[in-house]
């Protein structure tokens, strides 16, 4: 892997290779001292030219756990609001020796632009662009959903897919990074996907997307679901006639508390309940669903400093080997970097 | 024949054994701006020979679609540039858009771009002007005006924005027919469209980029066929690029509706999965659609449902193109790419041939726009606007060798097919062994030749 840029090119053998490196990483988060010494001396820039605190101190976090340098560059308040084009942000960051940069952008494709240009040689994470992938936030959800799955079927969590997984994601599909790398990476991992929302935000095309489609929640409960996801919705949509009201859109596909108890009235008594935050309480999901036992929100947020972790070491630690594509492939920290470093690190 | 022979200036040419329109091999002569002459073993007469077997001959392209970018972004173009561009491109006019800076909305203006095409000597330059002041859709322009200027504009349009108020589009329809015009319409309403990047279908729904649905394109179309029908005046459709469109242009012409239809270069080969790339070079309005569309184009086009190959040829500086998918500028070069990619798309497939090149690319295009002296026979007695192809030529496009200041050509670094050898305009070599040659020279005019094709020499 040279770059990260979506999951709907991120091959299985390549998507186990983080999931399973991320479990390393998460022991790592478990120490005390929560620090590796791997990419001390390597320069990790966020560059965020849309705000997300979340993410960036997410990255933030995983970059300096792996003891990188990171430069935080926020198109606010910098020469970017000065009107200073992406080529010439990229030549100045490549100027400055950048190794990573994450990149959060409004515009869809730009993390692919500064990966196919010679604007800048570093590595590109996509950590959100526009309305097209979010593929970390993927990563997570995926990282999330096999612990709960493993530990169901009573199986390490290593190695594993989620083959056989019931998988619903409901709320805004159209306009939602985080449903489309999901869509790619459960497919990829076996994951059987089901999207639910108003046929308004629904893209045309989605009929040929790897998933089946739903216009009732309700419906795709009762069928079953293991995990169901739950898609941030902007109020604003309303006022572009996407959907009539917020409480209609609550009442039709909304995870209220009448669907919360639905759960337990279907015998799902193991389904998990998902949101890439930030919530809005009251509108996709209820107070009483995020608080639940069955809410992985924060587990969610948790992983994702071990899924970026991996990410940025996989890609920065000078390992770009395919990995090998029998199921049993070796975890891809080689024992004495990790091991040797945590045992040092960790007193 | 030779009491049309005006001032004969320097140029006499002989083509010896070019296929006109493909056909047998015959000899042109060129002289005094007019041909002189065709058949078989011409003597030279002292005239310039050019040895043109295997090649062939067409009547100069006339570009009913073209945006020169001047005046206000000679960052972009310049009318020289542009039709320098032209001339290599194999063409003898040129359609130039109104949306520059100041909107070619009134006489002045359209007149200023008329002198400047004639300064620059290329190919002729025919204003296009706009439908509504500022292209704001709100108000006619002095439509009356632009058509008895010295520019004599026939062809009137907001290309670039849409004339969607369908009120205001009658009107413009009615009003033109007092002076045989035509609205060239932009097809596109603007709610489905707000904020629209690419192709709505698979790719875009992949890629996260907002959608241009086909049927933005079509209910506009559907609308003014009727509007033209109703006040029977006449319709161009600018840069058709949907199989719906098609469709409704096909039901339109059988209804007897005055429309004509323009499909562009590249909406005739590439499709919405270029935009895969991200890469802006690939951003156009109307975007590239599928390739059932394309096919479906394609078809039309050699049916004569779509009736001419206009380029939209579009420069834009490099760093409107050097950024991200959304913050790129929309449009593509296309002037001196058409003839090639026409011939790839059109003649090596099997849908047409030369002759249908010429209709396509020079006789509709010169009716539509009402250019009388182009778009004419290669016969004796005829004006001396001729394109020499050699079909055999295959050469790979790298912009930066290009005479238009535009670098984005989606076709940089395909090999292309077909080469324009020479190009003649009023019997003045504009382009000779594929290169520029010389301008040609308008005379001065006076008031009783004003706006009429001046005899010149070089």
């Amino acid at each position: 892997m040279r770059h990260l840029l979506s999951t709907e090119d991120l091959g299985r053998s390549n998507a186990i290779r983080i999931l399973d490196t991320a479990e390393e990483m998460a022991a790592v988060g478990e120490r005390e001292v929560k620090k590796l010494p791997t990419l001390r001396g390597r320069t990790v820039v966020n560059l965020f030219f849309e705000d997300s605190t979340r993410t960036r101190i997410s990255f933030e976090a995983a970059a300096k756990r792996l003891s990188a340098d990171v430069i935080n560059f926020a198109a606010k308040g910098s020469s970017v609001s000065k009107g200073e084009s992406l080529k010439d942000t990229a030549q100045t960051l490549s100027a400055m020796g950048a190794d990573a940069v994450v990149i959060r952008h409004w515009a869809s494709g730009a993390p692919h632009r500064l990966a196919a240009t010679d604007w800048i040689d570093a590595a590109v994470i996509n950590a959100g662009d526009g309305t097209h992938e979010h593929p970390t936030q993927a990563l997570l959800d995926a990282f999330t959903m096999r612990r709960h799955w493993s530990r169901l079927a009573g199986t390490p969590s290593t190695g594993a897919d989620l083959t056989g997984m019931r998988v619903a994601i409901a709320g805004d599909v159209l306009h939602s990074r985080v449903a489309r790398s999901n869509v790619w990476l459960l497919r990829t991992l076996g994951a059987e996907v089901t999207l639910v929302a108003p046929p308004t935000l629904l893209p045309i095309g989605v009929e040929k997307w790897p998933c089946s489609v739903s216009y009732d929640l309700d419906e795709t409960l009762a069928r079953g679901v293991d995990a169901m996801m739950m898609l941030r919705v902007q109020g604003e949509r309303m006022n572009a006639s996407f959907f009539p009201t917020t409480r209609e859109y609550s009442r039709r596909w909304g995870f209220d508390d009448n669907r919360l108890r639905a759960l337990d009235s279907l015998g799902l008594k193991d389904t998990i309940i998902m949101h890439p935050g930030p919530m809005n309480r009251g509108l996709e999901i209820s107070s009483a669903a995020a608080d639940s036992p069955r809410s992985t929100v924060l587990a969610q947020v948790r992983n994702g400093v071990s899924i970026r972790m991996a990410a940025l070491y996989l890609l920065l630690s000078g390992d770009n080997r395919e990995p090998a594509h029998h199921a049993n492939s070796t975890p891809s920290i080689p024992a004495e970097t990790t091991s040797a470093h945590v045992t040092k690190e960790s007193h | 024949m030779a009491s049309q022979q005006q001032d004969a200036g320097t140029g006499a040419y002989l083509i010896r054994g070019a296929a006109i329109l493909g056909g047998a091999p015959e000899d042109l002569l060129i002289r005094g701006g007019i041909i002189a002459g065709r058949g078989h073993n011409l003597p030279a007469d002292g005239a310039t020979v050019i040895e043109a077997a295997g090649l062939v001959a067409l009547p100069g392209m006339v570009d009913i679609h073209t945006h020169l970018r001047e005046p206000g972004r000679e960052d972009a173009e310049t009318v020289e540039t542009g039709t320098r561009a032209a001339a290599l491109g194999g063409y003898t006019a040129v359609h130039a858009m109104a949306n520059s800076t100041p909107v070619a909305d009134t006489a002045g203006v359209v007149e200023q771009v008329l002198t400047l095409g004639r300064t620059a000597g290329w190919v002729d330059v025919r204003p296009v002007g706009a439908v509504t002041v500022g292209l704001a859709g709100e108000q006619l322009a002095e439509l009356g005006a632009m058509a008895d200027s010295r520019a004599r504009v026939r062809v009137f349009s907001d290309d670039g924005i849409c004339v969607h108020d369908p009120v205001l589009m009658r009107r413009a329809l009615e009003y033109v027919k007092a002076f045989d015009g035509v609205v060239a319409q932009h097809a596109q309403e603007p709610r489905l469209t707000a904020g629209a990047q690419m192709n709505e279908g698979e790719v875009s729904a992949v890629l996260g980029l907002t959608g241009w649905p086909a049927v933005a394109e079509e209910s506009i179309i559907a609308r003014d066929v009727l509007l033209a029908q109703h006040v029977g005046s006449r319709l161009h459709v600018c840069h058709v690029s949907t199989a719906g469109s098609v469709e409704i242009i096909r039901w339109a012409k059988s209804r007897g509706v005055n429309v004509t239809a323009e499909v562009t270069p590249h909406h005739l080969w590439l499709t919405d999965e270029l935009a895969r790339s991200y890469d802006p070079v690939y951003k156009v309005n109307p975007p590239l659609r599928t390739d059932a569309d394309v096919q479906a184009l394609r078809a039309a086009l050699a049916d004569g449902t779509i009736d001419v190959v206009g380029t939209d040829h579009a420069p834009h500086p490099s760093e409107h193109k050097e950024c991200e998918w959304a913050q790129a500028a929309m449009g593509m070069t296309g002037l001196e790419t058409a003839l090639s990619v026409v011939q790839h798309t059109m003649i090596e497939t099997g849908l047409m041939g030369w002759a249908d090149f010429a209709r396509v690319t020079s006789t509709a295009p010169a009716a539509i726009g009402r250019v009388e002296d182009q778009g004419r026979p290669l016969d004796a007695g005829e004006p001396a606007n001729v394109t020499l192809v050699d079909p055999a030529a295959r050469w790979t496009v790298d912009p930066s060798k290009m005479a238009t200041m535009g670098r984005n050509s989606p076709f940089a670094g395909r090999e292309l097919p077909g080469k324009v050898v020479a190009t003649f305009f009023k019997g003045h070599p504009t382009v000779l062994d594929g290169k520029l040659n010389t301008p040609y020279r308008w005379l001065p005019e006076t008031p009783a030749a004003a706006g009429t094709a001046a005899a010149g020499s070089n």
